[in-house]
């Protein structure tokens, strides 16, 4: 797709605002449901149970993949090539690992008779994990993509290149943050309501 | 007259050669593959002209299905005694015919499906998708001296994620268990148990599917308006320069932005409800002959809340552009600078925001605590004051102007003064102890449709007539505008006042029938006028439908760039644009949009330099 290059001078490509302005987008839809939890959460018969170690431990991987992807971007820059192919594809690897823990949380709530379909709590908790996972697939497509790129096209450092790239990191940045405010949400309302 | 030689098009095209902006366009020509075959030119075009004229017919076909529809529900509500057994052919088993008499009724479950699809054909396809849609896309490139939208390919799947949108929703009224029939809010229970109503299954399944396809329509165009908006104004073209028309897409684009996926999450477990056996929506529920479902402890206004959250922002999604539109028209066929342009723009932006922060009222009694109402109150009264700052200065703008009353300006106008009526009743409705009596009945029916329903349209008409010329290079009919003008004009109060009264009376909106009731027994001749009176509007907007086929291949053809003598930018491409809309380089721009009657001359578009010495028009 053709985003054109910008008419006034500025130091935000139109192909990243766009971007951005997708992300606010997402972003409401996810204060929908949780203001939706908070609401139904405080007008009770909410079951409590505690989340998985396992959500935690992906938590950590998100986190450490949001900065190996960072680092390959800055090695990208840098012209590294090395650094970058290799942290992209951590990166990569990560991710699938995190989508891959969800799901064996999943499970393993399912198995203590945590269900979809009973008490609002879990099927809260599924609806909100289970649309995060579903937008971190669309940044591992993104990432399989771009990985794809790194090892078959020949390595120079354009300003097209740069921009895609950097699109990529942006997404996978607010995947993670989102992901963090979700599950510190979850863990920490109990506390306060 | 306006005097054309004023600004003729030569001067237009030698000055833009001469002064322009050269943002080497035409030097990489990939118009080409814009413009290759029949395909790529008139259906999966990426040339925002052609995807606003997309926009616009899938609109037209949709508002004659809606308007359509509200005349055979009016008709069972005007002439209940009525043989409907003529229209059979098209309703097939929704009209029952009695073997005796002969008699043919519509079917009660098939009256609540047309009130509903009225509703969401109307709101979604016509005044969102076809107001905005069309006029955003034609106008934001156009007026900002854009060579088109910032994603071309963007634009092109916006059109037809609603094109599948529309496809779903029309067949969902062929199925044989009719298409959903709980309300265009979908409120659950009705909207989540399959078994609730005959529409609630199949219909319900499809209505979900459509909306959400249609969401996906509406931010892709959001983030591309936005986007565009914001990143590719010409040279020259400050943001206090844009056209009104130019701030209230941008803005409405926003909102729609921050809005409509609050209303995805709310389908997502709406699905969750229907598919999965959660109970966010659903408490506990018995239905007869099937015991108790297994739901337990949701609530159905968690529901209304995040619908709402979405719905009040909606309707300005519907309205600021249709003011966008009326202020631009005004201004130029009143041939006065529009009064207070950035207390108009303060006003959009005022009138955004707020809308984000008065859903509630909505729902005054759907047992919303009357502490927190008393917040949404407050907020939805505030709302008056920016909309009282827009009726005052489009009032102030026609005021010791040179009118023209062509079409375009006679839409406006009456755009002005619906918008006062309906928004007067608003105030009424907005205290929550006024609604109580008022809620559900046929005040707030009145009030909604002359405010944003009506009142959008002539929106959507003034653009319509006034823009014609830009996308078809002809002149609608004016005699027929006139006739459609003030048999709509007359036709809708004719239609909408008598409903206040039978509101304040307390006639219950949605109700089939009223033959038990024997209170309203004397509003029957009431209900028949507003029946007969609807029938004629609905004849005059086919009428509309006329003019607009028959001028695109007959009407008065477009000579000169600029007929109306308006000073923004899309006047100074040639009469039929090409891809990238300017041939050369692009305009530049040098003064505010609104340079009418200034040091004595008639006007001055924004692409003329100032003279020495001149002073700017705005301040």
């Amino acid at each position: 797709m053709s985003i054109k290059e910008p008419r006034y001078e500025s130091t935000f490509h139109p192909h990243k605002f766009a971007l951005w302005a997708s992300l606010c987008s997402i972003t409401m839809m996810f204060i929908g449901l949780i203001s939706a939890y908070i609401v139904r959460y405080a007008a009770g018969n909410w079951q409590e149970f505690n989340i998985p170690s396992l959500f935690y431990i992906s938590t950590v991987v998100l986190v450490i993949s949001s900065f190996t992807l960072h680092k390959s971007y800055k090695s990208f820059v840098a012209e590294d090539e090395k650094s970058y192919k290799f942290l992209l594809l951590v990166s990569l690897v990560l991710g699938i690992a995190f989508v891959a823990m969800q799901t064996f949380g999943w499970f393993e709530l399912e198995a203590r008779g945590i269900e979809l379909n009973g008490n609002p709590s879990g099927s809260f908790f599924y609806l909100i994990s289970g649309l995060h996972a579903l937008h971190i697939l669309g940044g591992i497509a993104a990432m399989l993509v771009a990985t794809f790129h790194a090892y078959k096209l020949p390595f120079f450092v354009s300003n097209k290149r740069r921009l895609r790239f950097d699109l990529v990191v942006s997404y996978w940045h607010f995947v993670d943050i989102l992901w963090i405010i979700l599950i510190v949400f979850i863990h920490v309302i109990r506390y306060i309501l | 007259m306006i005097d054309t030689k004023l600004y003729g098009d030569n001067d237009t095209d030698v000055l833009i050669k001469e002064s322009g902006y050269d943002d080497h366009f035409h030097e990489h020509e990939h118009g080409d593959k814009y413009r290759s075959g029949f395909l790529n030119t008139y259906i999966f075009s990426m040339d925002h002209k052609i995807i606003a004229r997309q926009f616009l017919f899938t609109g037209i076909f949709w508002a004659l299905i809606g308007a359509g529809m509200s005349i055979i529900f009016r008709l069972q509500l005007g002439f209940p005694e009525e043989s409907l057994a003529w229209i059979k052919p098209l309703l097939g088993k929704w009209i029952v015919i009695d073997d005796v008499t002969g008699m043919g009724t519509l079917d009660p479950q098939f009256y609540y499906a047309l009130v509903t699809m009225h509703g969401t054909i109307i709101v979604f396809f016509v005044l969102t998708a076809g107001l905005s849609g069309t006029f955003s896309n034609l106008l934001i490139p156009l007026q900002l001296g854009a060579r088109d939208m910032a994603s071309p390919f963007l634009n092109m799947l916006s059109y037809w994620f609603f094109f599948m949108a529309s496809v779903v929703m029309f067949f969902s009224l062929f199925l044989s268990t009719g298409p959903f029939s709980g309300g265009w809010t979908a409120y659950p229970p009705l909207s989540a148990l399959p078994q609730a109503s005959s529409g609630s299954a199949g219909g319900m399944t499809l209505w979900l599917v459509s909306l959400t396809l249609f969401v996906v329509s509406v931010l892709l165009g959001g983030i591309n308006y936005i986007t565009t908006v914001l990143n590719l104004r010409t040279k020259g073209m400050s943001l206090w320069r844009m056209p009104l028309t130019i701030w209230a897409f941008f803005v409405t684009a926003i909102i729609g932005l921050l809005s409509f996926p609050v209303l995805v999450s709310g389908f997502l477990m709406l699905m969750m409800d229907r598919g999965l056996e959660t109970s966010f929506f659903l408490s506990e529920i018995f239905i007869a002959g099937q015991g108790a479902l297994d739901y337990v402890g949701g609530s159905p206004i968690l529901y209304q809340h995040l619908f709402w959250f979405l719905g009040h922002p909606e309707v300005y999604i519907i309205i600021l552009p249709a003011m966008g539109l009326v202020s631009e028209v005004l201004s130029v066929h009143a041939r006065k600078p529009i009064f207070g342009y950035k207390a108009m723009v303060f006003s959009i932006l005022a009138i955004a925001f707020l809308s984000f922060i008065v859903w509630a009222h909505h729902m005054f009694m759907a047992g919303v605590n009357p502490f927190i109402s008393n917040f949404f109150v407050i907020f939805t009264l505030i709302i008056a004051v920016p909309s009282a700052v827009k009726v005052f200065n489009w009032i102030t703008t026609l005021y010791g102007g040179n009118l023209r009353l062509n079409t375009p300006m006679l839409f406006a106008i009456g755009f002005v003064s619906l918008f006062i009526s309906g928004g007067l009743t608003g105030i009424f409705l907005g205290n929550s102890a006024i609604d109580i009596p008022l809620h559900d009945t046929y005040f707030v029916v009145a009030h909604f449709h002359i405010v944003m329903g009506i009142a959008a349209f002539f929106g959507m008409f003034a653009g319509v007539y006034h823009w014609y010329p830009k996308m078809f290079a002809r002149f609608m009919n004016e005699t027929l505008g006139k006739i459609h003008f003030w048999v709509t004009m007359i036709g809708a109060y004719a239609i909408f006042w008598p409903m206040h009264y039978l509101g304040m009376a307390g006639v219950p909106r949605r109700y089939y029938s009223f033959e038990t009731f024997q209170t309203f027994k004397h509003f029957d001749v009431m209900n028949q006028f507003i029946t007969v009176a609807a029938i004629i509007v609905f004849a005059a907007q086919i009428l509309f439908v006329i003019n607009f086929f028959y001028s695109m291949y007959k009407g008065k053809q477009q000579k000169t760039r600029n007929p109306w003598g308006a000073t923004t930018l899309e006047w100074t491409t040639p009469i039929v644009a090409g891809h990238g809309n300017w041939p050369g380089n692009l305009p530049k721009v040098h003064r505010w949009a609104y340079d009418y009657g200034k040091d004595g001359i008639e006007y001055t578009p924004q692409h003329i330099p100032m003279k020495d010495g001149e002073e700017a028009g705005d301040h």
